[in-house]
């Protein structure tokens, strides 16, 4: 099990990368390269050229600005884990951090790497849709803003073009009354989720508005929960659990009736998260 | 730096290597074919296992899931480094006292995510335990053993600083 042949190169500009994206079709960027580098392994990936983009200034920092927090693309899960603006102004990110992979693949893998490469059953995609978040791009064409809710199509697929480079994150930065939720069941702490909720909602007392439950390993992609999300805005956590729209289908890890099942108890761990909140 | 070989210079084991690698080398492969230390172990090479960890700039990372070239410049240190260094010997010998090894295969990798642990957290909890070497299979010895030894030296080396 080793990669086929291809070319490697080191870039140290966002451009360089563009271009070289537009001169090879099939060249993968290289990031972390905690997914890519094992699906090369196992040649499911053969790219004639992997752009290295880890050398390229100002992708690797965490800011908190204009009611926001970003996050840019080469940061690491490690720096992430143990960051005060991410554990201050986006707590549902750093809810979700130690799920992510163990502490080998956290040193490495990077946040744009996970949202890029769009794993469904992986938990920042489902951070970014519970937190109505943004994905900053730079392509040929100058640099766009992606809605997360317009940016996972389908199974690891994007609406990224295919000369474009995630280069940020965005999340709006947590206010007093952000309330938020997470939960996932694996099979070992930190592979990818049998199933698992990323969840966030405005809470005066145990009342709940703006309920965004985003759910993965459920679908093809992260998928938001609306039925559930009303009835929880009611405080109806039976209803809820009853109504919970997802239609999971059988993977190696579990049947979908299994993971249906899964996912009525991840939602009322996560309610009591919501409601109750640790003061 | 492009093309599908490369020169790559890098410090292992405190040593510099400068050797040209095929871009499609991983660090581990680069380790036991290139340089011969085959005590960092190859088992699923997709990062599943553990079995290839070794420390790249201080960090413990997977040696199959980073490549050979990606290691231009950096400081690479395997279990034969650390073992002749003295830095993990009582690791080693808590291993062996407390039968927390069967085959060997998965120790290399084992003894490096605990004393990545133990340099984080002096005072690791067995659950905290659990957790580092969450992604380092053993099939032989159920972990209990390891949990063991792992905790045992974070004992005697907290007793020691006292």
């Amino acid at each position: 099990m080793k990669p086929a042949p291809f070319a490697y190169k080191k870039v140290r500009t966002l451009e360089e990368a563009v271009a070289l994206l537009g001169e090879h079709r099939d060249a993968r960027l290289l990031a972390g390269g905690q997914s890519l580098i094992a699906t090369l392994n196992m040649r499911l990936s053969q790219p004639s050229l992997l752009i290295d983009i880890n050398g390229i200034a100002g992708l690797s920092g965490i800011a908190h600005k204009n009611g926001k927090v970003e996050i840019g693309a080469l940061v690491r899960h490690v720096q992430a884990e143990g960051n005060e603006l991410i554990a201050k102004y986006a707590p549902l990110i750093a809810r979700a951090m130690p799920h992510i992979g163990h502490p080998a693949i956290r040193n490495r893998g990077t946040l744009g790497g996970s949202i890029a490469f769009a794993d469904p059953a992986a938990e920042l995609p489902a951070c970014l849709l519970a937190l109505d978040g943004e994905i900053d791009v730079a392509g040929p064409k100058g640099k766009r803003t992606i809605r997360a809710q317009d940016f996972f199509k389908g199974l690891f697929e994007t609406t990224l073009g295919p000369q474009e480079v995630l280069t940020a994150i965005r999340v709006p930065a947590a206010g007093k009354d952000l309330r938020t939720g997470f939960a996932e069941l694996a099979r070992r702490h930190g592979d990818y989720a049998v199933v698992g909720l990323a969840a966030s909602a405005r809470g005066d007392g145990k009342k709940l508005s703006d309920v965004r439950l985003a759910y993965f390993g459920v679908g093809n992609t992260a998928l938001r929960a609306r039925k559930a999300e009303a009835a929880l805005a009611k405080g109806d956590i039976d209803g809820a659990v009853a109504g919970l729209d997802l239609e999971p289908y059988d993977d190696v890890q579990a049947t979908g009736a299994v993971k249906k099942h899964l996912a009525g108890v991840l939602l009322r761990r996560v309610a009591k998260q919501l409601m109750e909140p640790a003061a | 730096m492009s093309g599908t070989a490369l020169d790559i210079s890098l410090t292992v084991n405190g040593e510099r290597i400068a050797e040209r690698v095929d871009a499609r080398t991983t660090l581990v492969d680069f380790l036991r074919e290139s340089l011969a230390l085959t005590g960092s172990h190859v088992g699923c090479e997709h990062g599943v296992c553990g079995a290839c960890i070794v420390r790249v700039n201080g960090e413990i990372v997977r040696g199959c899931l980073m490549l050979a070239a990606q290691c231009d410049g950096a400081k690479v240190e395997t279990i034969e480094g650390l073992s002749d260094a003295g830095e993990i010997t009582d690791l080693q010998t808590a291993f062996e006292q407390r039968n927390a090894l069967q085959c060997g295969f998965c120790t290399p990798g084992m003894v490096l995510t605990a004393q990545d642990l133990l340099q984080r957290n002096g005072a690791p909890t067995r659950e905290e335990i659990r957790e580092h070497i969450s992604g380092n299979y053993c099939r032989c010895t159920g972990y209990q053993a390891i949990v063991d030894a792992v905790e045992s030296v974070a004992q005697t080396r907290a007793g020691a600083k006292k």
